[in-house]
């Protein structure tokens, strides 16, 4: 096996883990195989990413069918970057849940629990590698399904109905891109990406065309929870295990925002979606709503799961407004903000399971006084936080910069009134949770109650410091992104 | 539902043929219509006529939930061993060329296990899904 094998192992590896993990009756075992595979389709992910930087767009036909007729995956700079994010959130992730996912997860359904973990792990993977239009359906639901049953594993008995609000809302999005991809296939005869990007420019002024790409807005709007769309979010995130919102806040929003950028730009065109369809207003209108209505529900949140949840909400905003600037500059800036993003979510995330686990809940009023019971923890959270609002020398403040930079270049003046707005309302959110951990005393003082192990704190302060690494480093993050942001306008690969 | 004579002597005639109609199905699909799917489908509907007739206790004892978990997995096992298997023989995932003496046969080998993977599978989760739903009152 060469590098040539490199993408389909990316997903093989994963997938062949899964039914493994549903056989090792143990936990461990299946948590040992899973960080294994985790760690390996890392590997296989910065391999790629390398090889594609150096020698242009990588392509494999499954089967030995060659496209159109087979499947085949394109593995190109913007990919190669999501893939490297996902890989390794993931990997970060599941070195906290060994010990962070018995705390929550019976012992009898760990195996279980893994074999989800990495066909979800599969599904995003799969999303992201392929440039085939049917087979991404196909992993959209890998990744839908398993993530559904990941949310409702949790003590928590309300992880139930989240898990069913989000089957009902996502089985819509996902049926929703199924039909778009049906009227493209009506139309074009073609369910390759490469193939239906040759093919629609001359069919732009099709009815079915501009149905199709309707549908398909919508739908994957559902799944990347585009404001109005995100109503499934919040709950999702909350009453999930503390590891699985840590790595779907981190993961799967990410990869539906890519695969959103991969149809508007690279499939449709961006002179079909902002010049023949009027995507450009709806999606400034709906980003900048997305931005203030997210960040302010966020302030009155009681529950700081959910609190976060709604910040996703706005930071997705962000990443629609740089998508709707319709020019690479907003692209990099929409591009770089899903590393960082996925950084300061998972980061925030982990920190507030850390503490769940010690004090006992993700209430505001059950943090009261952890700034002295838990400090790393709490220094953690506070940098992490600093980052998601946007403070120099954090990765946030890198996103929010190009952002900026990129609707002054257009200049779009209202905007960037909205985005100072939103960083404002961060500061209100998190203040709230920085002033409970520093400024309150517990209510409850419990002598059991002190930093939690090593083996959880790592995880979390490798995120938060890589938060502070892509902060003050941004060659690499800015650089891979503003290439892969070009080679999407049409540029060179 | 097992006092009645008539559905008993008929569920267990019809068992066989049902199960036989699925094999039919699963191993002749690569000539007429029909595949793993189907044949999974039908060869569960044997069981769960079972299940429906005599109750969800006397399918566990034909077939238990360990074994069914280990079916399971064994059938996407089997589908996803083959598209290593030929990577490993030099072709590409899933390339079934490679694992004939000529492509003819290649192909034929390969699309019978995958085939046959996809029928284990889905026989297995048809019937957890019927046990889980069905079994809840035992």
């Amino acid at each position: 096996m060469t590098l040539a094998q490199l993408p389909a192992l990316q997903v093989i590896l994963p997938l062949i883990a899964a039914p493994l993990c549903l056989l090792l009756r143990s936990g461990r075992l299946a948590w040992l195989l899973s960080i294994l595979v985790s760690a390996t389709a890392l590997i296989i992910a910065v391999l790629l990413l390398r090889l594609v930087l150096e020698n242009g767009t990588v392509i494999y036909t499954y089967g030995g069918w060659a496209a159109p007729w087979g499947i085949e995956y394109r593995v190109d700079i913007a990919n190669a970057f999501v893939l490297a994010i996902v890989t390794s959130i993931s990997t970060v992730v599941l070195l906290f849940s060994r010990v962070g996912a018995s705390w929550e997860i019976k012992s009898s359904e760990q195996s279980l629990f893994y074999t989800a973990y990495l066909l979800c792990l599969t599904g995003l993977l799969g999303m992201t590698v392929t440039g085939d239009a049917f087979n991404l359906f196909v992993f959209l639901e890998i990744s839908s399904l398993s993530s559904y049953v990941l949310i409702a594993m949790g003590p928590d008995r309300r992880g139930l109905t989240a898990a069913y609000q989000y089957l009902i809302m996502g089985t819509i999005g996902a049926t929703f891109i199924l039909i778009a991809v049906g009227l493209l296939y009506m139309v074009t005869g073609t369910l390759n990406m490469a193939d239906l990007a040759n093919l629609l420019p001359a069919l732009e002024q099709s009815r079915t065309v501009r149905v199709a790409f309707a549908f398909l807005t919508v739908g994957i709007g559902l799944k990347l929870a585009m404001f109005p769309l995100h109503l499934w979010l919040p709950n999702a995130y909350a009453y999930a295990p503390h590891v699985v919102s840590a790595f779907l806040a981190a993961t799967a929003t990410k990869v539906a925002v890519y695969v959103l950028v991969r149809f508007i730009y690279d499939v449709f065109g961006s002179s079909f979606a902002f010049d023949s369809m009027p995507l450009q207003s709806i999606l400034v209108v709906l980003g900048a709503a997305a931005v203030l209505s997210g960040s302010t529900v966020a302030i009155f949140q009681h529950n700081i799961k959910r609190m976060l949840g709604y910040s996703s909400v706005a930071q997705i905003g962000y990443m629609i407004l740089g998508i709707s600037l319709a020019s690479v500059s907003g692209l990099t800036a929409t591009l770089v903000h899903l590393l960082n993003h996925a950084l300061m979510k998972g980061g925030l995330f982990l920190a507030l399971a850390c503490m769940a686990f010690q004090l006992g809940g993700t209430r505001l009023v059950d943090l009261a006084g952890a700034g002295r019971r838990m400090p790393w923890t709490s220094a953690a959270f506070v940098v992490g936080g600093l980052s998601l609002i946007g403070v120099p020398l954090t990765a946030g403040f890198v996103s929010k910069w190009l952002l900026v930079v990129a609707v002054l270049e257009a200049g779009w003046w209202p905007v960037l009134i909205v985005i100072a707005v939103g960083s404002l309302l961060a500061v209100a959110y998190i203040w709230r949770v920085i002033e409970m951990i520093y400024f309150r005393s517990a209510t409850n003082p419990d002598e059991h109650s002190e930093e939690t192990h090593w083996s959880l704190l790592a995880p979390v302060w490798l995120l938060i410091v890589a938060n502070v690494y892509f902060g003050l480093h941004t060659q690499w993050s800015v650089g891979v992104a503003q290439r892969a942001a070009q080679m999407l306008f049409g540029g060179p690969g | 539902m097992k006092d009645i004579p008539v559905l008993r002597v008929v569920t267990k005639i019809t068992i066989p043929i049902i199960l036989l109609f699925a094999m039919y199905v699963q191993f002749h699909g690569d000539y007429g219509p029909g595949g793993g799917f189907q044949a999974g489908v039908i060869f569960a509907a044997a069981f769960i006529l079972y299940g429906l007739v005599f109750g969800t206790s006397a399918v566990r004892q034909v077939v238990s939930p360990g074994i069914l978990r280990l079916l399971t997995a064994l059938g996407l096992l089997l589908f996803a061993g083959v598209g290593i298997l030929t990577m490993l023989l030099g072709g590409d995932y899933l390339d079934y060329n490679t694992l004939g003496q000529d492509p003819l046969h290649g192909q034929h080998l390969g699309i019978f296990l995958v085939e046959l993977g996809v029928g284990i599978t889905v026989a297995a989760v048809m019937i957890i899904f019927f046990l889980a739903f069905a079994g809840r009152r035992d």
